[in-house]
């Protein structure tokens, strides 16, 4: 059961009908790396990620993820992974540490770990003040960084982020990154889609996805300096128009 | 008082001291700002910012707690009926009928305002004419891109004079972002006054004229010039191998104000001001890096963050 790559990806596809929406996409992820998933709305990259965390099953294709087989061992894989998405899957009418033990829980983390587990995480979010607060009370970018907590309460192998930064402040949206250099830097894989086009450059490499397929992968600064331009904005740009 | 825009008869939107309160929530406090007619005002900020509140005070949808507004010199709660037809206003979220085809959404919003889609048709060509293939088809069944210009369509079919987007640009990709905003600057040559909210910074550069909000409240108004030239902290882009490790170090030394990841760089501004090859040996001594280092000017994101840091001291 070894592998070299935390996500290893060969011609994975998806049909739906006659509709292609992912086409032969083919990657690997090495442990440790910020990798962002770029594309166009549309281009497939939910469906990508979805086949991914074992959530749906490829048509045809195969993909490793966190050393296991996401068609024969989705289960497996589950407990391997972390998963944030656009809309935080909270829970609004629980307290801060309630989503914390609730989702510990359901990792499988022991209970006499919990407490230290909830007591942990907390302070380094520093949501004491907050730690009996209704989820659904706090600001967006409080509930952002919960979410990214509890996405790695059970210390994942690898995370897929789904926009996780949409709509907060400038700030708030530097500091999240910073949470994710830090996992990042403890060997956690990070997956990650944005349409923050300056975060794509944070990324140790990046792929852009345009209808169902990888039209380019690499690390930003190669990108750019293949496509002559000085941003990933603009490298994305002239790729997804086509 | 009547303030300099207004002396000048020129204001199309008047704000005078707009708050609004749910319960214990402020969720806009003291407002005042005017807008010109024909003029693109962005109104940026995060979520929570207060600028879908303010923007539904605007279109009449939600009384003030206190204070007043006006568009075009009528008030904003008493003639709301007849400034219900001055006002084209597309929301965040769609809310076009999805079980009813292009072409239909867009007679019936064309209908409940007393004209037809031929009579305005000119207004929306342009936009209308991309996803007219389709006209067919359900609006439900639509890409994320068309339904955007559908529902522009259908706040434009009644021919307003002011047009409110409230985050037209939010969730949706770079591409449709620069094609969206391609779209406003034409209906800006038609003379139409344009309010559009957005959480983006850098779409702040491609208004006349914005609005900077925080937490209810305006922080800044001014041109995205003038607030770029007004930044007067000595401000440096750091490069170096270690970006994450780079950046912690950064935080430490003494002559840093703040240090933020900012694409490919760090964004550094210091208490006083250095000579960058100064400034660059300082760094690598400190750090124990290679790094480059270049004085640079501010961004729009640079000026809103710093505004947000004044406002929390």
């Amino acid at each position: 059961m070894k592998h070299k790559y935390i996500v290893q990806v060969s011609k994975l596809t998806k049909k739906f009908g006659s509709f292609t929406a992912v086409d032969k996409i083919s990657f690997n992820v090495s442990k440790g790396e910020i990798f962002g998933f770029l594309g166009a709305n549309g281009a497939g990259k939910t469906t990508a990620i979805k086949m991914l965390i074992g959530l749906s099953k490829p048509t045809s294709g195969d993909a490793i993820v966190a050393g296991f087989d996401v068609v024969k061992e989705p289960e497996k894989v589950k407990y391997k992974i972390g998963y944030m998405s656009q809309k935080f899957s909270l829970y609004d009418d629980l307290k801060v540490f309630e989503n914390i033990r609730m989702y510990a829980g359901i990792y499988g983390i022991p209970k006499k770990e919990i407490n230290s587990k909830i007591d942990n995480l907390i302070q380094e979010l520093g949501m004491e003040a907050m730690r009996n607060n209704l989820v659904g009370d706090l600001p967006l970018g409080w509930k952002q960084k919960l979410a990214f907590a509890v996405a790695m309460v059970h210390n994942p192998t690898v995370v897929f982020l789904d926009e996780p930064t949409s709509g907060v402040d400038p700030i708030t949206r530097r500091q999240f990154w910073e949470m994710i250099y830090k996992a990042s830097e403890k060997g956690t894989t990070i997956f990650i889609t944005t349409h923050y086009l300056d975060e794509a450059e944070y990324c140790t490499r990046a792929s852009i996805m345009v209808d169902g397929v990888i039209k380019a992968l690499d690390t930003p600064k190669n990108l750019k300096e293949n496509f002559g331009v000085k941003s990933m904005k603009e490298v994305f740009v002239k790729l997804a128009r086509g | 008082m009547l303030n300099e825009n207004q002396l000048m008869n020129k204001a199309f939107v008047n704000i005078n001291k707009v708050s609004k309160s749910y319960g214990e929530v402020q969720a806009l406090n003291d407002i005042n700002f005017s807008v010109d007619e024909s003029e693109l005002f962005g109104l940026i900020g995060p979520d929570g910012a207060g600028k879908t509140t303010l923007i539904r005070i605007l279109i009449t949808m939600l009384l003030p707690s206190s204070g007043s507004a006006s568009i075009n010199g009528m008030d904003v709660v008493k003639d709301f009926k007849k400034l219900r037809h001055l006002i084209g206003y597309m929301p965040g979220t769609f809310s076009l009928y999805e079980d009813l085809t292009v072409a239909e959404n867009l007679n019936f919003f064309a209908t409940i305002f007393n004209t037809t889609v031929k009579n305005n048709y000119h207004l929306i060509k342009d936009i209308y004419q991309q996803i007219e293939p389709f006209k067919d088809r359900r609006a439900g069944n639509l890409s994320g891109g068309m339904k955007q210009k559908l529902a522009l369509s259908c706040a434009l079919i009644h021919k307003p004079e002011i047009l409110f987007l409230d985050e037209p640009t939010t969730g949706i990709d770079a591409v449709s972002r620069v094609e969206l905003w391609d779209m406003l600057k034409e209906l800006k040559k038609q003379n139409l006054t344009i309010i559009v909210s957005t959480p983006y910074m850098d779409e702040a550069q491609l208004c006349d004229r914005v609005a900077f909000m925080q937490k209810g409240e305006v922080m800044e108004i001014n041109t995205p010039q003038q607030i770029v030239e007004d930044f007067d902290t000595p401000l440096y882009a750091v490069k170096g191998n270690n970006f994450y490790n780079l950046l912690l170090d950064l935080r430490k030394m003494e002559l840093t104000k703040t240090a933020f990841p900012f694409g490919d760089s760090i964004h550094l501004t210091t208490f006083e001001k250095y000579d960058s090859a100064i400034l660059n040996d300082l760094i690598m001594k400190f750090t124990g890096q290679r790094t480059h280092t270049e004085r640079i000017n501010a961004n729009i994101e640079d000026c809103f963050m710093e505004k947000m840091l004044r406002n929390e001291a």
